[in-house]
């Protein structure tokens, strides 16, 4: 990894035939990212967000240009090394939670690491410290449908962070949450980010995520219309309390 | 956890869906195995009523005799070789005289074979003794079927025609003294039973035979008596012929059977993996190949399989195993099914029947759960997560 960078992405191009018609989800995208960093594609629905993000994931690979991600380009990895790549450095959080139903909160948060071949007495440490970051760990026998969507999400940010990756991708995470337990997740991950130094990417057009990033890239029509650092979150300047 | 535990999970997770399958494939599981052992013991009810009534411990055959050809029983008669007549002496064996005769009940016409059998025998099952010192000139035993056939009932007297040694015809008036009620046609449709001793006297073939049967326990089968020997197996052929293509008709039950215990599998899988794509793109991205999660869906429906069998365990043997002490009861109609089947049947489970069933249940369910979770391995996906098929 070329200057401790994480993502590079060159000229990241990606194209939807749509019958006879070819709709560019992302066109020329170049972005980088670095360790620890906390930040957001913010845009309209339709803008390429969540398809720079799949990509990035290597759920999906680019049409045109370049994106390496962790020292490997994506659009050259085979199914097996996607998956591979995934399980190891890859956290997800999804806007529907996706939590297993069939499984409890507990089993929920282990798997990423039985996938991982982590032993029984260390998965299970492991999963309770994840457990007491989000604050759940007395909910660690509950199944999803007993949880609010609240609770959901931080199971969801538990399973993510438990296999403690590099990356954690973010797709509209406080959509189907209230303000309350939107500002109550974004200031987990804030903790999360500043103290065991995992990059966030969100895709977003939530302001109330806004207000926590610390680098906000607009993207229009696949176009990266602007790139902003803040040097201090204007949320992070103590407008909500901590849960 | 491995990809077994994290399947057995799922499905039990998915319960009443679950179970539902689990008791559909059982009953199909069970009743397999309930009516391929209906047939097992059926058969070998049947080869054994056989054996004990008709075959014995193999057979010695005139060597002109052919059962097929009723022409070559004029010829098909001699004096037993020695070696069979000491086993006959030592009643290790009985001799049986067969002829070409007819009957002629109420004036009517029926050919008929007679055969002569020794009163005192105790080599096959049926009650010859009944000809035994009798009063009647010709005393003479035939069976239900041959007494339905002739109109005849005990006590009433037939003419019977044959032709003697020298190819005359010859007649005598023979008494029914017994109808005998026997599970094998073969020893009663067309048959009518005399005493041996008689029938060589009417037709002056002393001492002669046209068979001699074998007892069942007679281990040392003699050699070189110039008489043809068909042992058990070969006596029995045509009923295995017969067994087999009645097991053609039984397997079309058992085809039928688990086609539609499959469907439910089969309609089960493709369910889920509808209903449960957002999951199976969950997996995707958490870190599981596709192929990982084909065999994972795979494992789910085979362990449809296994759980079937293990609660198929539970009712079906006690239930199978009551059936096996008290018997099938057969109804009068199944008489004319072509062999020998006892008013009751007691069916037979071997351990390779129970084996094999549970053995092709899973293998079979195996597949069935698999033809549907290819889709999986054609998944994109970012098409998973969005709940969508391609």
């Amino acid at each position: 990894m070329e200057n401790n960078r994480l993502i590079l992405t060159q000229k990241l191009t990606k194209i939807y035939s749509m019958g006879q018609h070819q709709l560019y989800a992302l066109k020329e995208v170049d972005l980088s990212f670095g360790p620890g960093e906390f930040a957001g594609l913010v845009g309209p629905s339709g803008s390429g967000k969540t398809t720079f993000l799949n990509i990035v994931g290597s759920l999906d690979i680019p049409s045109k240009g370049k994106v390496e991600v962790l020292g490997r380009q994506i659009e050259t990895l085979s199914h097996k090394q996607a998956a591979e790549l995934r399980k190891r450095h890859i956290g997800f959080i999804f806007q529907t939670f996706n939590l297993l139903p069939v499984y409890t909160v507990f089993e929920n948060v282990e798997f990423p690491l039985i996938l991982l071949g982590v032993p029984a007495s260390e998965r299970r440490q492991r999963v309770m410290e994840a457990l007491e970051w989000v604050k759940l760990a007395d909910r660690a026998n509950s199944r999803p449908s007993q949880l609010s969507g609240g609770e959901c999400q931080r199971v969801a940010i538990a399973r993510a962070i438990v296999k403690k990756p590099a990356l954690i991708l973010a797709d509209e995470p406080t959509a189907n949450l209230d303000a309350q337990n939107s500002h109550n997740i974004l200031q987990i991950m804030v903790r999360l980010n500043q103290e065991l130094g995992t990059t966030f990417i969100f895709a977003t057009h939530d302001e109330k995520v806004i207000g926590y990033l610390k680098r906000k890239i607009t993207l229009v029509d696949g176009k990266v219309t602007k790139d902003e650092i803040f040097s201090s979150p204007p949320v992070m300047e103590g407008h909500h309390e901590s849960p | 956890m491995s990809l077994l535990k994290l399947a057995l999970r799922n499905l039990l997770g998915a319960r009443l869906r679950t179970w539902l399958n689990v008791i559909v494939l059982s009953f199909a599981f069970v009743a397999i195995i309930g009516l391929q052992g209906v047939y097992e013991g059926m058969n070998r009810q049947a080869m054994q009523a056989e054996i004990d009534a008709e075959y014995g411990g193999g057979q010695f055959w005139h060597p002109e005799y052919n059962p097929y050809d009723p022409l070559t029983l004029q010829q098909a008669h001699g004096s037993p070789p020695e070696k069979l007549q000491a086993m006959i002496d030592n009643g290790l064996a009985t001799p049986i005289l067969i002829l070409q005769g007819t009957a002629y009940p109420q004036g009517r016409f029926y050919p008929v074979l007679l055969k002569g059998i020794d009163p005192n025998q105790k080599i096959l099952t049926m009650p010859s003794f009944v000809l035994k010192n009798h009063e009647a000139e010709l005393p003479a035993l035939i069976g239900e079927r041959m007494a339905d056939s002739l109109k005849l009932k005990v006590g009433d007297t037939v003419t019977l025609r044959w032709r003697d040694v020298n190819g005359t015809f010859d007649a005598r008036e023979a008494s029914i003294v017994h109808v005998m009620r026997t599970t094998v046609q073969a020893i009663d449709q067309g048959q009518i039973w005399l005493p041996l001793p008689r029938l060589q006297q009417l037709t002056g073939m002393n001492k002669e035979a046209t068979l001699v049967v074998l007892d069942k326990d007679v281990k040392n089968i003699p050699e070189n008596t110039g008489w043809v020997f068909k042992d058990q197996k070969t006596l029995l052929r045509d009923i295995q012929e017969l067994v087999k293509t009645k097991t053609v008709g039984s397997s079309i039950l058992y085809i039928i059977l688990m086609l539609l215990a499959m469907l439910a599998i089969f309609d089960t899988q493709v369910l889920s993996i509808w209903r449960r794509r957002k999951e199976i793109g969950t997996l995707m991205a958490l870190g599981m190949t596709r192929w990982s999660v084909v065999k994972l869906f795979t494992l789910e429906g085979a362990l449809h399989g296994i759980l079937a069998t293990l609660v198929g365990a539970i009712y079906g043997l006690p239930l199978l195993t009551l059936f096996a002490r008290k018997g099938w009861g057969m109804p009068e109609a199944v008489d004319s099914y072509g062999f020998a089947i006892g008013e009751r049947i007691y069916p037979i489970y071997s351990g390779g029947l129970i084996l094999g069933t549970a053995l092709l249940v899973l293998i079979v369910t195996t597949l069935v759960s698999f033809l549907p979770t290819r889709r999986i391995a054609k998944m994109k996906p970012t098409e998973a997560l969005r709940g969508r098929f391609q």
